[in-house]
């Protein structure tokens, strides 16, 4: 329980930073949204999820989305990943584990007087990349970075 | 505090009858022409010509080895991509060739496999922390200020270790004079005891502890983000300004267990790692260098990404490699330095310093031969009194060899498959499973097999001995995970151990494949693994804080009694699997 409530605080705060109400979806989503988005959290491929959420699974690559995230997991259960970007006027960023069952993980809508930067805990089961995508000026943007996730033990 | 006189004399005898040249280590800021031949150098190999004005010396992973050792390197480290037929993987003749070694020379016996049992014996032991000292405190005298580096697995890897605590390593170290020390067994002692020891014995030897990649995380909520330790420090050597930043082995609680260093996190972080060397420079240094325990396929990826670092000499991976590799990046060069392991070795970095800029640098990497080193005193009296109270049990002869016992290497080596037959017979199970860990020490073939050899095998704050129930489906997800470790064409996704050994259990493995395609062919005792079949596997070393299937058998008391019921051990039945794609690869002799 001390657990959940440091990562809830800790949800608190990058929520501060992304002018969102709700993190790590620790919060029902019934109380954060009033038409929670199914089609896209429910979305069993990347392809799905990005339709569900952002209208479209074409989003350009783009080098000015950072993203921050181990190259081999700690703990698969709680990966931390921040995305940021310098990009003008970013309305959102989706943040998808690529083989996950479901893989949306979160998606941040951010006013436009807030800092295109958040941070947060996602759950993955197996390596795969991390996928943010960013909507800006009505546009789709796109980068990954693989995360191992492996089983651990026998290091040198 | 310098040899004597006559011990020198008698050293340079022995030395140039014995071919000891470390041609190949003398290394100059101008590079040594290929195919330059070896010579023999007429004065003492431990006399080292001046160079610079700022000097560092360095050793690393010696896993708690106080005594002498045999230590037999690798016959097989493969390297894959771009890896391949580079340093660190280069074994046997291909490593010889390489840096200009003589067959059967003293260096051939300190850095190669070859011709082991004849050549340890025709030599001698290597090593030793009362040699060491000798060794640091003559370079100290040669070069005023030089500071003395420890790259880590320093407290973990022998019965004293292990029974003290860490505690006979600690004194060892403050005695030894080291300076600056980065960690990773270190972690298996669990956070509070690393920092009871960072905070009094080191606090009050004035040993700083850096690792700069190591943070609190969310588990420590006021603290997240923050150092545990110091990134770096500052030391001055002959008035001028040195930055050390410390890189802990970043996969710690991945290949360690993650729970006894909950609140903390790793990672290898080069962002964090420029900012660290950017600070370090704005701060005044003249010349920066990383003490790394990333593993040496790591730090080369790091030096050609991360720019302003001068050295970084490093370790985990156990390499002993006795030239820099000058590695380009968008900044300049950096030199990497990789030495050793089991107290072997004592690189010695000398930099020329000018006008606030490296201007070149020499490097020797010093095999600690005993037999050329008078023990420091201060030191043997130390260790004799650290092992006094356990010198009856780590004395206690279990069998006798008939072959050479080692560890070392991508797939089973010796000792591992007396582990794994160990782990079948007494635990009662079909398939087993032993860490590749690149610790360990040797034995020579007619040696008795002591205590204190088992426990260099398998001395760690975490040895139960495990039986489960796995499918042949989770058996080949395990393999595939380990050899994905060892095999992936990136660095930062390797854990710097070795192919986990396998005792019952035969298969293929083809290192150039991609993840999850390199194991097949799966066999037991003939018949392919079915995976929806379960099998009954034995193995060790969980990091889990309950690990499933505990027997409440520590390791080596499993090896022990399995080694005083055999009485003498004949290796006849090696499991290395078949390889597959490496024809012809310098990683394999």
């Amino acid at each position: 329980m001390n657990t959940k409530r440091r990562l809830f605080l800790k949800g608190s705060m990058a929520a501060g930073v992304a002018g969102v109400a709700a993190s790590a979806g620790l919060l029902t989503p019934g109380m954060v949204l009033a038409a929670w988005p199914n089609q896209a959290f429910d979305a069993k491929s990347v392809a799905d999820a990005m339709k569900g959420i952002a209208g479209s699974a074409d989003a350009a690559a783009s080098g000015d989305i950072k993203i921050k995230a181990p190259d081999i997991a700690e703990n698969g259960a709680v990966v931390p990943v921040t995305v940021s970007t310098g990009m003008a006027g970013v309305e959102s960023i989706s943040i998808l584990a690529s083989k996950n069952a479901t893989p949306l993980t979160s998606s941040y809508t951010l006013g436009s007087a807030t800092e295109a930067f958040v941070s947060t805990r996602i759950k993955m089961g197996k390596t795969a990349d991390v996928i943010a995508v960013v909507k800006a000026g009505g546009k789709l943007y796109q980068a990954k970075k693989e995360v191992k996730v492996t089983i651990g033990g026998c290091g040198g | 505090m310098s040899l004597s006189r006559r011990e020198f004399l008698q050293l340079l005898a022995t030395a140039s009858a014995a071919g000891f040249s470390l041609t190949g280590c003398d290394k100059s800021s101008t590079e040594t022409p290929a195919g330059v031949k070896p010579q023999k150098t007429p004065g003492n190999p431990y006399e080292l010509a001046p160079y610079g004005n700022v000097s560092v010396m360095h050793y690393t992973d010696c896993h708690a080895q106080l005594l002498p050792v045999w230590f037999r390197e690798p016959q097989i480290n493969l390297g894959v991509g771009s890896m391949y037929g580079n340093p660190p993987h280069l074994v046997g003749e291909h490593f010889l060739k390489e840096y200009g070694f003589v067959p059967g020379s003293m260096e051939a016996n300190a850095f190669t496999f070859l011709d082991f049992p004849e050549l340890s014996k025709k030599y001698g032991k290597i090593g030793g922390f009362a040699h060491l000292a000798t060794l640091v405190k003559n370079i100290r005298a040669q070069r005023p200020g030089a500071l003395l580096l420890d790259g880590g697995d320093t407290w973990q890897g022998s019965g004293t270790s292990l029974w003290t605590n860490a505690q006979d390593m600690v004194d060892a170290q403050i005695k030894l004079g080291v300076d600056i020390m980065t960690p990773h067994w270190e972690m298996t002692f669990g956070a509070d005891r690393v920092k009871e020891i960072v905070d009094n014995d080191f606090a009050k030897a004035g040993i700083d502890f850096v690792a700069q990649n190591v943070t609190y995380n969310d588990e420590d909520f006021d603290r997240e983000g923050e150092h545990v330790f110091k990134p770096y420090v500052m030391r001055e050597i002959n008035g001028v300004p040195v930055a050390i930043i410390g890189q802990a082995f970043p996969y710690t609680p991945i290949a360690n267990p993650r729970h006894m260093v909950s609140s903390w996190t790793f990672g290898i972080n080069d962002g964090e790692m420029q900012e660290t060397v950017d600070d370090a420079r704005s701060n005044g240094a003249q010349a920066v260098i990383v003490i790394s325990h990333n593993g040496m396929d790591v730090d080369l990826k790091m030096a050609s990404r991360v720019t302003g670092i001068d050295a970084i000499m490093g370790g985990h991976t156990h390499d002993a490699i006795p030239k820099p590799v000058v590695v380009s990046n968008p900044g300049g060069k950096t030199l990497v330095t990789n030495a050793g392991s089991n107290s072997k070795f004592l690189g010695v970095l000398d930099l020329d310093v000018k006008n606030g800029k490296v201007k070149g640098f020499q490097y020797k990497l010093l095999p600690v031969f005993a037999n050329l080193i008078e023990p420091d005193k201060d030191m043997q009296d130390l260790i004799t009194k650290i092992r006094a109270p356990y010198q009856d049990k780590l004395a206690e002869e279990l069998a006798i060899t008939d072959d050479t016992l080692y560890r070392r290497g991508n797939f089973n080596g010796t000792f591992d498959q007396v582990i794994v037959d160990a782990l079948l017979e007494v635990a009662d199970a079909e398939i087993a499973f032993s860490p590749g860990f690149r610790w360990g020490v040797s034995v020579l073939p007619g040696e008795a097999i002591t205590v204190d050899h088992v426990m260099t095998q398998t001395a760690i704050t975490y040895p139960q001995v495990t039986r489960n129930e796995m499918s042949g489906e989770t058996i080949k997800v395990i393999l595939e995970d380990v050899a994905d470790n060892l095999f992936n064409e990136d660095p930062y996704y390797q854990q710097g151990g070795d192919m986990v050994r396998v005792g019952g259990l035969e298969y293929t493995i083809d290192p150039t494949a991609a993840a999850g395609k390199r194991i097949s062919d799966m066999t037991l005792k003939g018949k392919p693994i079915d995976p929806g079949r379960n099998y009954a596997v034995a193995g060790w070393a969980s990091v889990q804080e309950t690990p499933a299937g505990d027997t409440g058998l520590a390791i080596w008391d499993v090896v022990t009694q399995y080694l005083k019921d055999q009485k003498t051990i004949k290796v006849n039945n090696l499991n290395t699997p078949k390889l597959k794609n490496v024809e012809g690869n310098p990683g394999l002799g």
